[in-house]
C-alpha cells in the first residue's frame, strides 16, 4: 500500500509506558488547584494558550499520535489512542479486527483497541474498558485538551463506573441532567 | 390521548415486536438477512420477503453493506412489512451524523419498523465508494445508547423532548472471532448497559470458538439481559469462500472448513456448503444461551428454507406468521 498522503487516523503504536502516564495525570490532577488556575489564565490570554497548545499538539503527537480532539480518553484507554482508530472509535474495538490482531484498514497495522486492552491489562486496569464512553462534542477539535480537562468540561466523558459487570441495566444515563426533574 | 387533547408519549414498553415475543415466549427465533437491491426496484425485496414469509420470525434489511449503495434500509422494510415479514431495520455510523441517525430512528419508529439493529459500519474503502468520507460521528455503543435515551428518556442527544418517543425493540452485533478474543462478550456487555436487548453475531463457522464465547457470555450473565442470535450463512463455492475468508473485514473461517469445501467436486460445493450450514444451526442451537439464528446468505435467499429445513427448523405454521 503506497504511503498515506492525507492525514486520516491511522492505529498509533504509542511511544510512552502507561505506567508512566498514570503517574504524570495523577501529578496533573485537576484537584491540584493550581491546575485549574492555570487553565483559567490560559483562557484569558490567548496568545499563551495558542503556545500552550502547539506545544501539547507536538507532544501528544509524538507519544500517542494524538489528533487534537480536545476530549482526551487516553487516561481510560491506558493510553492508546482511540482517535488514531480509522473510525475513531471511542468504545472498544470493530467487530473487523482480522485474525493476527491488524487494522480492519490498515492491516499491516495492529488494532489501536487491541493495543489498549494489552496495555490495560499489563497494568491491571481492565476495569477502564468496561466504562461508556459518551459521544464527543466535534467543536473541540484543536482544543487543549489539559486545559478543558482543568477546566473540569470533561467530566461525564465517560462512565464513573464499570458497567459490564453491574448487574442491574440501569446505570448512568447518556445524558447528564435526564435525571433532574 | 390525555384529558387536555395532547397526545401523551406512549407508557414505557417495547414496540409491538414479534421477534421479542417469540424469544420472550422462548421459541427459538429465525431471522435472515435481505439485502436491498443495486437498483430502484423493489421487486427482488418482495420476492426475497415472499420466499422467506413462513420460515422465519423477522428479516433485517441491510443498511449499505460492505459499503456498497443499495436502496436504503428503510425502504426495504417497508416492502418486506407489505409481504408479510416483520422486518429489523439496520442502521450504522458509517454514513450519517448523530442528527441523520436520530432521524432515521425517528422515522423507522413512526412507520413501525418494530426492530432496529445498529452498527458502526464497515469502512468506506471496501466498498464501491472508497473516496467517500466516513463520518462515524457516534460508534455502535453510542448509537445503541442514543436509541435507548430516546425510547426510555424520551429525548434527543440534545436534550430536547421527543413528543411521542420512539419506540423498538433494540438490537446489537458482536463479532466472537476477532481478537481480542476474551474481551469479546465484554463488549457485549457494553452494547447491553447501553441499551442493546437482543444481538445477532458475525458468520459462525468454528462452533468451538463461538462456544467459548459463549460460556464467558454466560459467565456474565449476559444471556439473561439480552437474547443472542447464533448468526449462520451458506458457502455456494469455494470461490465465494475465499473472498470471504480474504476480503470482507471481521470474518474468520477455518482451515478445516476451507479443507472440508475444497475435498468435494465443484458441482457438489453449493450442497456441501448447505450441509455444512445445517450442520452449525443444529450445533449453535444446542449451546445454552442461544436464542436463534440469524442466517446470512447474501444473493442465495432461496437456499434458506432448505438449510433450515435440513437443520430440523420447519416452516412456521401459518398462525404463527406475523402480520399487520
Amino acid at each position: 500500500m503506497p504511503a498515506p498522503t492525507t492525514d486520516l487516523p491511522r492505529p498509533f503504536r504509542p511511544h510512552a509506558t502507561a505506567a508512566a502516564m498514570y503517574a504524570l495525570h495523577h501529578a496533573l490532577d485537576r484537584h491540584i488547584p493550581i491546575w485549574p488556575a492555570l487553565g483559567k489564565a490560559l483562557r484569558n490570554t490567548p496568545g499563551v494558550y495558542k503556545v500552550f497548545t502547539a506545544i501539547e499538539r507536538r507532544t501528544k503527537r509524538e507519544l500517542f499520535g494524538c489528533r487534537m480532539c480536545g476530549q482526551c480518553a487516553l487516561p481510560v484507554t491506558a493510553y492508546a489512542c482511540p482517535m488514531t482508530c480509522p473510525k475513531q472509535l471511542r468504545n472498544g474495538p470493530c467487530g473487523g479486527v482480522n485474525p493476527d490482531g491488524g487494522c480492519e484498514v490498515y492491516p499491516d497495522q495492529r488494532c489501536v483497541w487491541l493495543m489498549a486492552y494489552e496495555r490495560a491489562e499489563a497494568d491491571g486496569k481492565t476495569s477502564d474498558m468496561r466504562r461508556l464512553q459518551r459521544p464527543i462534542d466535534q467543536r473541540k477539535w484543536g482544543q487543549s485538551s489539559w486545559v478543558n480537562y482543568w477546566m473540569g468540561e470533561d467530566e461525564g466523558l465517560w462512565t464513573a463506573e464499570d458497567v459490564v459487570m453491574q448487574p442491574r441495566l440501569d446505570h448512568e444515563p447518556l445524558l447528564l441532567d435526564a435525571q433532574k426533574p | 390521548m390525555s384529558e387536555n387533547g395532547r397526545v401523551t408519549p406512549s407508557p414505557v414498553k417495547y414496540a409491538d415486536s414479534h421477534l421479542q415475543a417469540v424469544l420472550q415466549r422462548g421459541r427459538f427465533a429465525i431471522t435472515a438477512e435481505i439485502g436491498p437491491p443495486r437498483g430502484a426496484n423493489v421487486g427482488p425485496v418482495r420476492r426475497k420477503a415472499k420466499l422467506l414469509r413462513d420460515w422465519i420470525d423477522a428479516a433485517n434489511v441491510t443498511d449499505n453493506q460492505s459499503a456498497v449503495v443499495r436502496m436504503a434500509s428503510w425502504a426495504g422494510c417497508l416492502v418486506v412489512k407489505q409481504e408479510g415479514v416483520e422486518p429489523v431495520m439496520q442502521l450504522q455510523c458509517r454514513d450519517r451524523n448523530r442528527i441523520a441517525l436520530q432521524s432515521d430512528l425517528l422515522g423507522a419508529a413512526a412507520l413501525e419498523i418494530p426492530n432496529v439493529l445498529l452498527l458502526t459500519g464497515d469502512h468506506p474503502r471496501f466498498g464501491d465508494h472508497p473516496d467517500a468520507k466516513a463520518v462515524f460521528d457516534l460508534d455502535s455503543i453510542q448509537l445503541v445508547w442514543t436509541a435507548r435515551t430516546m425510547r426510555e428518556q424520551r429525548k434527543l442527544l440534545s436534550g430536547r423532548d421527543l413528543k411521542p418517543a420512539p419506540d423498538f425493540f433494540i438490537g446489537a452485533v458482536e463479532n466472537p472471532f476477532a481478537p481480542p478474543l476474551k474481551w469479546r462478550a465484554e463488549r457485549l456487555g457494553k452494547k447491553i448497559a447501553a441499551g442493546a436487548r437482543f444481538c445477532q453475531t458475525q458468520f459462525i463457522y468454528d462452533v468451538k470458538i463461538f462456544a467459548e464465547w459463549m460460556q464467558r457470555v454466560r459467565d456474565l450473565g449476559l444471556d439473561q439481559k439480552c437474547y443472542i442470535l447464533a448468526g449462520v450463512g451458506p458457502v455456494k463455492s469455494v470461490r465465494a469462500l475465499e473472498h470471504m475468508r480474504n476480503e470482507v473485514p471481521g470474518m474468520y473461517v477455518p482451515d478445516e472448513v476451507m479443507r472440508r469445501l475444497r475435498s468435494v467436486p465443484s458441482d457438489k460445493v453449493a450442497d456441501e456448503g448447505l450441509k455444512l450450514c445445517s450442520e452449525i444451526i443444529a450445533q449453535v442451537k444446542e449451546i445454552p444461551g442461544v436464542a436463534g439464528v440469524h442466517v446470512m446468505a447474501f444473493s442465495w435467499e432461496e437456499a434458506i428454507p432448505e438449510i433450515l429445513e435440513r437443520a430440523g427448523l420447519p416452516r412456521r405454521s401459518a398462525s404463527m406468521a406475523w402480520s399487520n
